[in-house]
């Protein structure tokens, strides 16, 4: 099945030489790459401006920083988190990786157009940063935009909104591609439910990222339209609706977080079966509750405005359908505990960030029912709680699941074998540093304590200080991840087919993969995660 | 690949299309002098949506598409619908 005669697509010459063999590249795997490489760029750079944010607010009263330049550290720090490395994020590195080789096909159904939804990612990503040294001086908006203030901050709002905007048609692209491949690519025999489950949460985010991004792509639009041209859309005293931009500004961004959720669950998945040696328990389960959260995630994004003067039948409404998405995200952790349960577990650092994905999702999961019930709400809105909780569900979900995917194909992607020791001691700094960060934000969010405030009252000192020094904590094992992984590219040993043990189809080629993938397409005869039993697996 | 069709409309049913939707767009024009309250947009979504589907199925050949497309399709509008609807429930009761 695999080709041991081709290159790997890391050593093959096409007709382009060098850097342009990159830049040029309609392969998958290595837009896989450049995405993966941007993204570490990025993440770095909103990380670090997140550390200055820590630092300012180590202690009461200034610190290092004007009020002004906090509101811009947040603003763009939210806009590149979450534009730029959590909603592209694990469909665009492992998505575009992964998906042709887990179903068997040589690449993605629109190579060229794959390509040029890169260039507009970092075209998008580039304008977002500059946002902040152009024109009248860095956004203060905050990642969310809200008008009225949007129309009105003499900042360099256009820009930022440009940038979300050009991103937004990445996503659309990457989206639509994702699906044809689906449909049109499966190897012979992958009927739909043979199909491994990451490419199915993969399935269910294209459908959000089709159907959900346009929406606020008009939406930012709107904004640039009465910021320019004075059109009343949300402006109340031109006859607009402020509310209306919440209403459209979600209809996309809560779908946005199953965009960023749905793949990390996706990952997870693939990770139980193999380091527990055991089939994955409940595959239809997991097939219907991806789709299912991608459905219903459509309707409940009224929770983020209970609030902003809603009405009480709309407020209910919003409430009741957040509970019931809650259901299928259950589901997948009752899949995934079973999965693991009387399996052959190895704790190898990929199964340790997922385990950890589990746990700190459950957090995020839970205090998310806090604010998704209305009494609650009332008392938790824009406050640090908000903070936790959604950073619980980003990093501590999509992030965690991130480095849960890059330890586990890492072997395949780069055809070397990282240190097993490093890798642990970085998921304890990460573990650590991550709940020492954002854990406290809990509690001062229940006592009173704003989100997006430059200063606080003196008794938030303690849960503050705490939060910053798990800051330093994080970045220490961030940067000890970074370190093992770049040292493993350049010293590690060279990795086997089948470090893990795995049964789909990516462990059935050499790593790293040859240019096209097989040399056959493979004849799919029946559903993944067979383990012990080689005629029932893929082969 | 699967083998294409291909569908050559008539220009009387083009210009008959381009008629339709000419006076629809007056009607939406002209409804705006009218004072239906609450009503007024939903009036304006349902003129929008029935030249939404003219369009789909005629100028962009919907029709002659097989049935798994105009479900997806009939899926995607009905996903739509269910948004409005819902934000409406908002603004009707707020």
């Amino acid at each position: 099945m695999g080709n041991e005669t081709q290159p790997s697509y890391l050593e093959y010459q096409g007709r382009h030489k060098g850097l342009a063999g990159w830049l040029l590249s309609t392969d998958h795997k290595r837009i896989g790459l450049l995405y993966l490489y941007s993204i570490v760029v990025f993440f770095f750079v909103a990380a670090f401006l997140g550390l200055l944010m820590r630092i300012e607010l180590i202690a009461p009263g200034k610190t290092i920083m004007e009020p002004q330049t906090y509101n811009g550290l947040f603003t763009i720090h939210g806009i590149i988190m979450i534009f730029v490395i959590v909603i592209p994020g694990l469909a665009a590195v492992f998505g575009n990786f992964f998906l042709p080789i887990l179903i068997g096909a040589r690449d993605v159904a629109f190579p060229k157009l794959n390509l040029f939804s890169w260039y507009l990612y970092i075209t998008g990503a580039v304008l977002g940063v500059m946002s902040q040294f152009m024109g009248s001086g860095p956004p203060d908006t905050g990642w969310t935009f809200y008008v009225p203030y949007s129309v009105e901050s003499a900042t360099s709002v256009i820009w930022a909104l440009t940038a979300a905007f050009i991103l937004g048609f990445s996503s659309i692209l990457t989206g639509l591609n994702f699906i044809v491949t689906i449909h049109r690519m499966r190897a012979p025999g992958m009927k739909w439910f043979r199909m491994p489950l990451f490419p199915w949460a993969l399935y269910a985010t294209a459908w959000i990222q089709v159907l959900a991004t346009p929406i606020v792509g008009i939406t930012l639009l709107m904004v640039i339209a009465e910021r320019v041209l004075n059109i009343g859309f949300f402006d109340p005293a031109l006859g607009g609706d402020p509310v209306l931009f919440q209403h459209l500004f979600w209809i996309y961004s809560h779908p946005a977080v199953y965009i960023m959720i749905l793949p990390a669950m996706g990952v997870v998945t693939e990770i139980f079966p193999t380091f527990s040696q055991k089939p994955v328990f409940g595959y239809g389960a997991i097939v219907v509750s991806s789709l299912a959260i991608a459905f219903v995630g459509y309707f409940v994004w009224g929770h983020h405005m209970f609030t902003s003067g809603m009405s009480y039948y709309a407020r209910w409404f919003f409430s009741f359908l957040t509970f019931i998405v809650a259901v299928p995200s259950a589901i997948k952790v009752f899949n995934w505990i079973s999965t693991m349960y009387g399996g052959s577990i190895d704790l190898k650092p990929p199964l340790l960030y997922a385990i950890s994905f589990i746990f700190l999702f459950m957090i995020g999961g839970f205090t998310g029912l806090v604010l998704g019930s209305l009494a609650t709400n009332v008392q938790t809105h824009d406050t640090a709680f908000v903070v936790a909780h959604f950073h619980y569900i980003i990093f501590g979900g999509m992030g965690f699941a991130f480095f849960a995917g890059m330890h586990y194909w890492y072997p395949k992607m780069f055809g070397k074998m990282y240190n097993n020791r490093v890798a642990n001691i970085a998921w304890g700094f990460n573990f650590v540093g991550f709940n020492l960060l954002y854990f406290p934000h809990f509690i001062i969010g229940i006592q009173g304590m704003p989100r997006r405030s430059y200063d606080y009252l003196p008794q938030f000192h303690t849960g503050h200080f705490l939060s910053t020094i798990g800051a330093f904590i994080l970045i220490a094992g961030l940067l000890l991840m970074l370190y093992n992984f770049i040292r493993a590219g350049r010293r590690g040993e060279k990795a086997p087919a089948n470090p893990w043990h795995g049964v789909t189809l990516e462990w059935k080629i050499p790593s790293p993969p040859p240019h096209e993938n097989f040399d056959e397409i493979p004849e799919i005869t029946s559903r993944p995660y067979f383990f012990g039993s080689k005629e029932k697996t893929n082969q | 690949m699967r083998d294409e069709k291909n569908h050559i409309s008539t220009y009387r049913s083009l210009v008959t299309v381009l008629v339709i939707l000419l006076a629809l767009t007056t009607i939406s024009v002209l409804i705006t002098g009218i004072h239906l309250g609450p009503v007024t947009v939903a009036v304006a979504l349902l003129i929008a949506s029935v030249k939404v589907a003219i369009v789909i199925t005629q100028f962009m050949h919907l029709k002659f598409e097989n049935l798994f497309l105009k479900l997806a399709v009939s899926g995607v509008l009905t996903l739509f619908v269910l948004v409005i609807v819902i934000t409406f429930i908002d603004y009707f009761f707020r």
